[in-house]
């Protein structure tokens, strides 16, 4: 079960062309020393025998819980013709577009995403996708440090963990400082930032909304920022900028982002996309492939990869970065969802996801001994803290069939009772009112 | 073909979202409100399905012809591995981080370890890591991996060593872990030059990173030689598996001597590229390095029960959000599944036997610059064909026109006008005939009417586009800048 056609006759035929005996003969280069010591891998099975075994591991995965959890990858709801249309072979099977001739429909759609990458957050130009969002903000970080010619990062510690965590592991071989400003109330210290700015910075790395939901407009801080020579980089989230300041209205130099909550499935966390997009005096800086317009010879439109010359298979180590494959099915799959909810669509969802949230804030306040952490506006994720230990209250809850948000105390110190929780589309009122229920249930009876 | 942007109609909406069941919240305060407009795309739904189905039909994939796109390995994506990956498509990566979260996400763990526990057996190694989002990536991963082990050791390292024919994702990978970069020449045999290396092997290379069968798609005999040189000098031996399908079930890079490897899921296990992505680069570690391996780890507990290990200091970190390219790995676990051990071997066995049959009824019309028994690939140069003033694009383009995917032209980077063939172990041997008698024709044709060939391709929506003129001017997103 290898999916090779050959029968007997045709490796016959085809080893006398080759002039040899047996396919054993061509692997004589191998030095019989080099041989494999041991191959112990179980027999082969039918598609059908595969796929009972594989459903027996896909129960069980928290699909049965309530989910109140967000952190970077979150539930929305996927129009069916994202599945459909990103399921078409031509995109899923076909290889990096190195020959624009044959590959005008995947180079097209990639010119289209950078587009309303470029859109939605403001700036200039997107490349054609990253990993995830972590790395994205990793890339930006070098990206920076690369612009500025300085060694030293800011992070507000009000970051997603999970990426300020990959921030470092990018980092920690390079001569860079990483200085982490604790939050304050769930937001930036802007008073601890404004002593960090001088002349080692490359860049101020923000998030908005922040890990702990709260809305944030940084611009008034890019003035201060750029007045330093740095760098202000944001990380946002795609589908709040169908109601919140994009990035380059608050003097963004550089956004990046988890594409998870445009079209890609949670899917235990990948395959989703990261996106990067910056002012157009970055663009050599960019890492990884980007899609450009052109011509042909008769002036006809059509889009190659271009700026080639920052990637690693011309400029080898003195690359912009080291990424080859990138992410671009799910980038498509990006595009396709904001094409198919569209312009109105988008602010809509947007719209959607904070009432939702405003409901269940308003909602969970109300249990006696719960109080949301910080005054700052949030979108569809906040905080609140708990009359205990949010570990011991999400443990509870999840005993009760439902994941009620992220605990911080993991990630923050003495957040050991705050609690982020997030509220998508997807969850009803009444689902949002049981929550409250059990909350209540579990904390006083 | 527009744009979907210009297909957009003011006013028309597509997908309807469900309607609210909650009251609706107080506006936000401007100051927090986006004022400038997405400009996103107003469409009916048909018109985004029309949209994407005119561009798929302006796309080639494995699924529509023969693509012997070198290096990348495009052989067929089983449809069964698309049903595998979807059952996990609802499972939030978050579950099994909540206090009690992992006894709600036990079949995701297991499988990210059984998937561990294969890739150790068939690469072995001792421990794999499927974090890793990309072959590239898994390349970083692994010398950071190396640099913590030699930090940790007290070993000051400044260099790593690549051979010229290496993906230019070695080189650039171990920069960005800071390293210098030493590139050792190919002999005329085809392999890294040992004299040279040796010449360049001192104690402060932190690592040697080689491809084995190497872009040549030629198995380097000294392979051994150069790990145990290498680890003479207290350097680690890298392995990249992006060629890793020539030797399945016949060479482990564990047992050769190599210290970290990684596995590109989307060329040797059959994962879909996707247009240039997803892949899964998981990375593969002898025991002394296994400290160091990214978190959250999966481990399995004494009672059997899945469960993450986050607390390692000698961990690098995170390297990605979560646990890798989960879905990715889901396919590649399918297709271990239906091909098992025997299967395996098969690959290995049918992609070489492909390869030398392209390359023994090519022979006589392309040069061929390492003449001996290839492995996956074989590799020529067009450098007869330059005499009629044809070049190796001039073939790929004629290629399109007679309706395959072009071979890989001008890689690797030391091969004069290369044209890199990988066949794949599943195309058949009529599919590699006609694909031969066309080459034959183009080989024909560069002395007879090169006009035919410089044109090509004439049957594509468009004609040989102006590069040039793009990396100029910049346009990369339609609204301008």
């Amino acid at each position: 079960m290898s999916f090779t056609p050959h029968t007997p006759g045709e490796i016959r035929e085809m080893l006398d062309a080759i002039g040899v005996g047996s396919i054993k003969e061509l692997f004589g280069p191998i030095p019989q020393e080099l041989r494999a010591k041991s191959f112990d891998l179980p027999a082969g099975m039918s598609e059908f025998e595969m796929l009972d075994r594989i459903k027996g591991l896909a129960v069980d995965n928290g699909c049965e819980l309530l989910s109140f959890i967000g952190g970077g990858y979150y539930d929305h709801l996927i129009p069916a013709v994202v599945d459909h249309l990103a399921g078409r072979s031509e995109f899923y099977t076909a290889y990096t577009p190195y020959q624009p001739e044959c590959s005008q429909g995947s180079l097209q759609a990639l010119f289209e995403y950078q587009t309303a990458i470029c859109r939605l957050t403001g700036l200039d130009v997107s490349n054609a996708s990253l990993y995830d969002g972590g790395t994205a903000l990793a890339e930006a970080a070098m990206m920076a440090l690369r612009v500025t010619g300085r060694s030293r990062i800011v992070i507000d510690g009000a970051v997603n963990p999970f990426h300020r965590s990959v921030v470092k592991t990018y980092l920690a071989n390079l001569a860079v400082d990483i200085v982490e400003l604790p939050p304050v109330d769930g937001l930036l210290d802007r008073q601890a930032l404004t002593a960090e700015l001088d002349d080692r910075c490359a860049a101020v790395l923000v998030q908005n909304p922040t890990a702990f939901g709260c809305v944030a407009d940084y611009g008034d801080l890019a003035d201060a920022v750029h007045a330093s020579g740095a760098l202000l980089v944001a990380s946002v989230y795609p589908i709040s900028l169908g109601m919140l300041k994009s990035p380059a209205e608050m003097g963004v130099d550089i956004a990046v982002g988890d594409g998870q909550s445009l079209g890609n499935h949670l899917s235990f966390g990948g395959p989703a996309f990261g996106f990067i997009a910056a002012k157009k005096q970055y663009i050599r800086n960019l890492p990884g492939r980007i899609v450009g317009e052109t011509v042909d010879k008769e002036g006809r439109r059509g889009f190659v990869l271009t700026l080639q010359a920052r990637e690693q298979h011309i400029k080898r180590h003195k690359a912009t970065s080291n990424i080859c494959s990138n992410q671009s099915l799910c980038a498509l799959r990006g595009l396709i969802f904001l094409s198919g909810i569209g312009r109105e669509g988008l602010r809509e969802l947007a719209r959607l996801n904070r009432d939702k949230a405003e409901y269940a804030k308003g909602l969970l306040a109300k249990v006696k001994g719960v109080a949301v952490l910080s005054s700052a506006p949030t979108f569809n994720e906040f905080t609140i803290a708990l009359p205990k230990p949010a570990d011991e209250v999400v443990a509870a809850l999840l005993e009760r069939g439902i994941a009620a948000g992220i605990p911080l105390g993991q990630y923050y110190q003495g957040a050991e009772n705050c609690l982020v929780v997030t509220v998508t589309e997807k969850r009803t009122r009444a689902e949002i009112e049981r929550l409250a229920a059990e909350l209540e249930g579990v904390l006083w009876s | 073909m527009e744009l979907i942007y210009e297909k957009s109609v003011a006013g028309r909406r597509g997908v309807r979202l469900p309607a609210s069941d909650v009251p609706p919240a107080a506006e936000l305060p401007s100051q927090y409100l986006r004022s400038v407009d997405t400009t996103l795309p107003e469409l009916s739904e048909l018109d985004v399905v029309r949209h994407f189905t005119q561009l798929s039909r302006r796309n080639i994939g494995v699924d529509s012809t023969f693509y012997p796109l070198g290096s990348c390995t495009m052989k067929y994506n089983a449809k069964a591995l698309e049903e595998a990956a979807r059952l996990f498509a609802p499972f939030h990566p978050v579950t099994p981080l909540l206090p009690g979260g992992e006894r709600h996400a036990q079949g995701g763990l297991a499988m990210l370890h059984q998937m561990g526990g294969f890739l150790a057996e068939i690469t072995g190694m001792d421990e794999v890591t499927c974090q890793p989002l990309a072959g590239a990536h898994g390349e970083m991963t692994g010398i950071m991996l190396i640099a913590a082990y030699h930090k940790a050791k007290g070993n000051r390292k400044k260099y790593v060593i690549v051979p010229d024919s290496s993906h230019g994702t070695n080189p650039a990978s171990a920069a960005m872990v800071g390293y210098e970069i030493i590139t050792i020449p190919t002999a005329p045999y085809g392999d890294m030059d040992l004299d040279a290396f040796r010449a360049a092997l001192t104690d402060e290379v932190a690592a040697v990173m080689m491809t084995c069968p190497n872009t040549l798609g030629l198995f380097n005999p000294h392979i051994k030689e150069i790990c145990d040189l290498a680890h003479a000098k207290g350097a680690l031996v890298y392995y990249d598996g992006a060629n890793l399908n020539a030797i399945l079930g016949q060479v482990r890079p564990g047992d050769v001597g190599f210290d970290v490897v990684h596995v590109n899921l989307h060329k040797t296990f059959g994962t879909p590229h996707g247009s240039g992505g997803p892949g899964s680069g998981p990375v593969g570690v002898k025991k002394e390095l296994i400290p160091f391996l990214p978190v959250p780890r999966v481990v399995k507990a004494a009672d059997n029960r899945f469960t993450l290990m986050t607390d390692a200091p000698q961990s690098i970190g995170r390297t990605a959000n979560y646990f890798g390219n989960f879905g990715v790995m889901a396919k590649a676990y399918a297709y271990i599944l239906m091909l098992g051990r025997e299967g395996l071997i098969e690959v290995s066995e049918l992609a070489v036997l492909n390869a030398n049959y392209v390359m023994s009824r090519l022979k006589d019309l392309y040069e061929l610059p390492y003449d001996q028994t290839c492995m996956h690939e074989c590799v020529f140069s067009a450098s007869r064909q330059l005499q009629h003033d044809v070049h190796a694009i001039d073939i790929a383009k004629f290629l399109i026109d007679k309706g395959y995917h072009p071979p890989t032209v001008y890689f690797p980077l030391i091969v004069r006008e290369a044209i890199m063939i990988e066949p794949t172990e599943t195309e058949s041997k009529e599919t590699l005939d006609a694909f031969i008698a066309v080459m034959r024709e183009a080989a024909l044709l560069a002395g007879t009417d090169p006009d035919a060939l410089k044109k090509a391709p004439l049957t594509t929506p468009v004609g040989r586009l102006d590069e040039t003129k793009a990396a100029r001017e910049q346009n990369v997103c339609y609204f301008g800048c």
